[in-house]
């Protein structure tokens, strides 16, 4: 059977139907920068990292359904351009210091940050108050570095079954909260081995105990760039049906 | 009545239904003054949804108080009219009067006051909410006569009824505003026009249904009316009507819904308002012959939180309508024909006029704008197809419905059907409501309200367009000016600059906070404004605004992130002297006022010798060096 | 034929301000490199050297965020002076280690430390001395205060990236760190 194929960057790439932008280009080997996707759920299309332009026009390519004959760009210089001032964008609304973090290494804010050589965060700092929650016995919840990717939101409502994560407030205010009146995670039924306790791109949702374990060399973007691990954002046959 | 039970009659007034949680949420912040912790654990019990989800719903409307507002709660209208009428003067008044700084409760917890977005008065403003009453037309008077009612904490219902009184201000009214068609005409219309013998002989609401969407009789040929009179919507993007109802009624469907966008955020638009007050039974009749032709069965009406005063009064007529025989079952004696409409009242938030916002709103959850495709002609509230339309084109939809599609395209010029209803504020001698047909030039407009002097005019709000005396023998038309209503006008004496700062500090805001480029983007946006505001812009700051508008441009989620520039690039291109006139010479400026970062210090040593300050300029610095 | 002209020596500046010295130290890893580096620079105002104030420059780098009036005063002084500035370092660029104190009231830090910390002699007040710097209320990275022309992430940059970043610099080249080289810890 023949497939529908489109091309990124002139390169050819072959789709199903139902497939996105984004998840054709990760099966096909193609990277293409992203935060919020994540090959277990269905695309969010909030962070905006994934933006290319299609037939000429701006689209979010994890949450625009592939379609044969598509001409999309992805690593031109004025997308990149784009792409690293989102970054810079999400690096100066929270209260990111990677020297004191316990992801770093391990964080796609971080790796993506070096696979695009931002060296600034170029805007303005917004210094945010967001005090940290270490109210749970086993996880630690730095809301310093939440760049509300909601990742953590639909494994919980969506694979545990908890519904312990959810957003208030709107615009630059925009905040995670959680499912207790006291708003501490404690008071919440979440545990350490919920999926959502996994998922975090960056490091708001620590294990206690653990940090900094994994020696400077060894960590997961140590070795290779983010763009290298494309083999492991490929979507997973569950992900590829109904999206919405 | 204690707390609980007035959550329990509030719960039980709506069927525990979560997707009702906006009106929920409302009717017992009326009751209790706010929405506490122990209310919202409450209400999610009985709603039956997480309890993060409902404060996260609460979290993300102006006008839900997640903590304590005080009995009264004064919200002054922030638009930029209502400042060039004086407003934050008359606040600063109040705020001294009470006692309190301008965004806190006063210490004795009684009152608040604060600003908010454009509230629709523009015609008459100043305008406040108090506890989401409008008063319109402020005056140092009346700052004082309401402070005194405050102290005394008299009952609202014992204010001076005159304060609450709304004009309509109709200055020009044209087929729409003057239409003297009666209820259920529109409709007997449609239902005589080439019945199809399935939809006549229809014995129930299923069948009905079926025969709707076999027959190109019947509705179809009213649908056909619609299509021939080329009618576009007139809420902003001026998406072709027919188009839009033809694919909701080719949808497979449980349900069908229709609703009408009453959201009306966009500031400086009033017409909404004014044609709710005065042609309600058009406006409904506009969303029956919909229902009628796509085979919708429930329709809403989201209307915005600043129009609360409109709920009973609409609520009336849709009262009368079901006596008529207009709504509820077997409309007008046909068989089968259900159809009713509920008005569903917003919380303050402009997002929600976004249309898949607008659902999502309408299911009880934050207005965060939809992933599309799908969209809500095939996808929209609880996943069915759904028309949503602007009030403006129910009621031309009804007329049309009457009239027939080749008496509407009479109207107006030949890519633009129709009339269109300004709402005219700012500069001039007679704001309020009018009404032309299409293709009359922006000249014409501003010679007909007394507009003088006149340096520029904001068309279709803050995400429209901002034009000079040059290009006033434009038109307003889809095929050269394009508007949702909104026309502003500023006169030489004003300073296009604090237009522009106004307008940026109102999408920040608004931004839903949904994707990066808006939410951060907006903020930052509004941060270079205050910069250059204080004096200590730059050109490398104006760079930095074109910088982040080609971010929102690219990667915006909705309207609101790709429109938010527009002000600053529009007045940029046509009033750049506004900006320039307060940019230092210098390339580069502190992202700070230097000097004010040493406020804590010095009065921590009680310090103020020269060393104790800094000066905002690097001359002088380097200098002294 | 005339013998092929050595071009004239870059003039550099370095100075650490709200820093710990790291990216200072990271400057000197780079080992027996930095004799080749002085055969294309010279340095002018640098802990390496003694001087006290910074006269005009080819290129200025500075550790370290701005956390009270003096640095203020030397960031300015740096930037008038040299033709390019590049900040160095985690602190230099977003406020690092230092800029955690931002979301504490200053009021309360220096009241903390002055007036009811145990361990003060009663009556110890905070410092008021005009000679003094004062305190800024936030830790600010470099390039909020004046113009930055280049940044080397990292807390701090290694020798490696140091010594990449300039020789692509003094030969012309927009710098460059690829993978391993660039990183913010
Ligand atoms: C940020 C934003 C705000 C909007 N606000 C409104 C509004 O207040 N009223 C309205 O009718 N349409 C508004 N719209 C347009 C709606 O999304 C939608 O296009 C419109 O309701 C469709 O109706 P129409 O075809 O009759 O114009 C807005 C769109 C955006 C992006
Ligand atoms: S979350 Fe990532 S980017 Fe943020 S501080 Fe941690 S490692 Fe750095
Ligand atoms: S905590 Fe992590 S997973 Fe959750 S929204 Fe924030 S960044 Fe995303
Ligand atoms: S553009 Fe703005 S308003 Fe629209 S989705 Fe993004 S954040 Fe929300
Ligand atoms: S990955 Fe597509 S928007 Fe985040
Ligand atoms: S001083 Fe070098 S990283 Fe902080």
């Amino acid at each position: 059977m023949m497939s529908a194929t489109f091309t990124i960057d002139g390169q050819e790439v072959p789709f199903t139907p139902g497939q996105s932008v984004m998840q054709a280009a990760l099966s096909a080997g193609v990277f293409i920068p992203h935060l919020c996707y994540h090959p277990e759920f269905r695309p969010h299309g909030s962070c905006k990292l994934c933006t290319v332009k299609v037939n000429g026009r701006p689209a979010t390519s994890c949450t625009l359904p592939a379609a044969a004959g598509m001409d999309v760009e992805s690593n031109t210089p004025e997308i990149l351009d784009k792409r690293r001032a989102l970054l810079q964008m999400l690096l100066v609304e929270g209260n990111h210091f990677c020297p004191s973090c316990e992801k770093s290494g391990n964080c796609k804010l971080q790796a993506l940050g070096y696979e695009l050589e931002v060296f600034t965060p170029h805007f303005n700092q917004f210094y945010p108050d967001r005090p940290v929650d270490a109210s749970h016995p086993d996880v630690l919840l730095d809301f310093n570095r939440c760049i509300l990717c909601e990742l953590c939101i639909r494994a919980s409502a969506e694979v545990d079954g908890k519904n312990v994560f959810a957003l208030s407030g709107r615009g630059i205010t925009k905040h995670l909260i959680v499912n207790a009146e006291s708003g501490k995670l404690a008071d919440t039924n979440f545990a350490l081995t919920d999926k959502a306790a996994q998922v975090c791109p960056v490091g708001v949702i620590l294990e206690k105990r653990v940090g900094f374990a994994v020696p400077i060399g060894q960590r997961h973007y140590d070795a290779a760039p983010f763009s290298a691990h494309v083999a492991e954002f490929k979507p997973t046959p569950e992900s590829q049906g109904e999206r919405s | 009545m204690n707390d609980t039970d007035a959550i329990r009659d509030v719960l039980s007034r709506h069927g525990n239904d979560g997707t009702r949680l906006m009106q929920i949420l409302r009717e017992t912040q009326e009751v209790l003054g706010w929405l506490s912790p122990a209310t919202l654990t409450a209400i999610a019990a009985g709603v039956n949804w997480p309890r993060a989800k409902v404060e996260g719903t609460a979290g993300f409307y102006s006008f839900f108080h997640t903590e304590p507002r005080g009995k009264y709660r004064v919200l002054w209208s922030d638009n930029i009219t209502d400042r060039m009428l004086g407003n934050m003067d008359l606040m600063q008044a109040m705020c001294q009067k009470l006692w309190l700084e301008p965004g806190h409760l006063s210490e004795d917890g009684l009152v608040s006051v604060d600003t908010t977005s454009c509230t629709g008065m523009c015609d008459q403003g100043p305008a406040v909410l108090v506890n989401y009453r409008a008063i319109p037309r402020m005056t140092l008077q009346r700052v004082e006569q309401m402070a005194e009612l405050i102290r005394k904490e008299a009952p609202m219902a014992d204010w001076p009824a005159d304060w609450f009184a709304i004009e309509d201000n109709i200055r020009r009214a044209d087929i729409l505003l003057g239409c003297t068609m009666l209820p259920g005409d529109a409709m007997k219309v449609s239902l005589a026009r080439g019945s199809a013998p399935a939809v006549e002989t229809a014995s129930n609401e299923r069948s009905f249904r079926e025969a709707v969407h076999s027959s190109d009789a019947g509705p179809g040929a009213t649908l056909d009316e619609i299509k021939k009179s080329g009618l576009r919507g007139r809420g902003g993007a001026g998406f072709t009507t027919g188009l839009k109802w033809e694919a909701c009624r080719n949808a497979p469907a449980q349900t069908r819904y229709v609703i009408c966008n009453a959201d009306e955020g966009e500031p400086g638009t009033f017409k909404d308002r004014v044609l709710l007050t005065r042609q309600p039974d058009l406006v409904f009749e506009g969303m029956t012959v919909a229902a009628y032709v796509t085979g919708a069965s429930k329709g809403y009406v989201y209307l915005r939180g600043e129009y609360r005063y409109l709920l009973e009064p609409l609520n009336s007529v849709l009262a009368g309508r079901r006596k008529a025989g207009l709504l509820g079952k077997n409309i007008l004696g046909r068989a089968g024909f259900d159809f009713d409409i509920e008005v569903h009242l917003g919380a303050g938030a402009y997002i929600c006029g976004e249309e898949s916002a607008l659902i999502e709103s309408l299911e009880g959850k934050r207005g965060v704008p939809r992933n599309r495709p799908p969209f809500p002609v095939t996808h929209g509230f609880l996943d069915q197809p759904t028309v949503v339309n602007n009030v403006e084109t129910f009621a031309a939809a009804a007329m049309i419905a009457g009239r027939g599609g080749d008496w509407y395209r009479s109207f107006g010029t030949a890519k633009s059907a129709g009339t269109k209803i300004l709402s005219i504020s700012g500069d001039c001698e007679r704001p309020g409501i009018y009404e032309y047909p299409f293709g009359v030039s922006v000249r014409q407009v501003l010679e007909e309200c007394g507009a003088k002097n006149t340096q520029a005019v904001q068309i279709s709000g803050p995400s429209g367009i901002c034009i000079s005396p040059k290009e006033f023998g434009r038109c307003i038309a889809f095929e050269d000016i394009p508007t949702a209503g909104a026309f502003m006008v500023f006169d030489q004496s004003r300073d296009i600059f604090e237009v522009v700062r106004n307008f940026v500090h109102f999408f920040a805001h608004e931004s839903c906070g949904f994707c990066t480029p808006c939410r951060v983007g907006t903020s930052l946006l509004k941060n270079l404004m205050d910069k250059i505001a204080a004096g200590h812009g730059t050109h490398y700051d104006l760079k930095e605004i074109q910088q982040l508008n080609s971010v929102l441009q690219i990667s915006a989620h909705c309207g609101l992130g790709h429109t938010a520039c527009n002000p600053l690039v529009h007045t940029l291109e046509r009033f750049r002297p506004a900006y320039e006139r307060r940019l230092k010479s210098l390339d580069f400026e502190p992202a700070f006022d230097l000097d004010a970062a040493l406020s804590h210090s010095r009065q921590m040593t009680g310090r103020d010798d020269a060393g104790a300050h800094l000066s905002n300029e690097l001359e002088t610095a380097a200098e002294k060096a | 034929m005339n013998a092929p002209q050595t071009p004239p020596k870059l003039k550099v500046a370095t100075c650490s301000l709200a820093g710990c010295f790291g990216c200072h130290m990271s400057f000197l890893d780079i080992d027996e490199r930095l004799l080749t580096l002085l055969e294309l620079v010279e340095f002018d105002r640098s802990p390496i050297t003694d001087i006290k104030h910074c006269g005009p420059c080819d290129i200025g780098i500075i550790e370290g965020g701005v956390c009270n009036a003096e640095n203020v005063h030397v960031l300015r002084e740096f930037r008038a002076n040299c033709r390019i500035l590049i900040a160095l370092g985690a602190c230099a660029i977003n406020g690092g280690l230092p800029a955690q104190r931002n979301h504490l009231d200053l009021r309360n830090i220096l009241e903390a430390i002055y007036a009811t910390d145990t361990g003060l002699a009663s009556g110890t007040q905070v410092p008021n001395d005009p000679e003094l710097p004062l305190t800024l209320n936030q830790v600010h990275p470099i390039h909020e205060v004046v113009k930055i022309d280049y940044f080397i992430p990292g807390c701090p940059p290694s020798g490696d990236a140091i010594w990449k970043f300039l020789t692509d610099l003094v030969a012309g080249q927009t710098p460059h760190l690829g993978h391993g080289l660039i990183h913010y810890d």
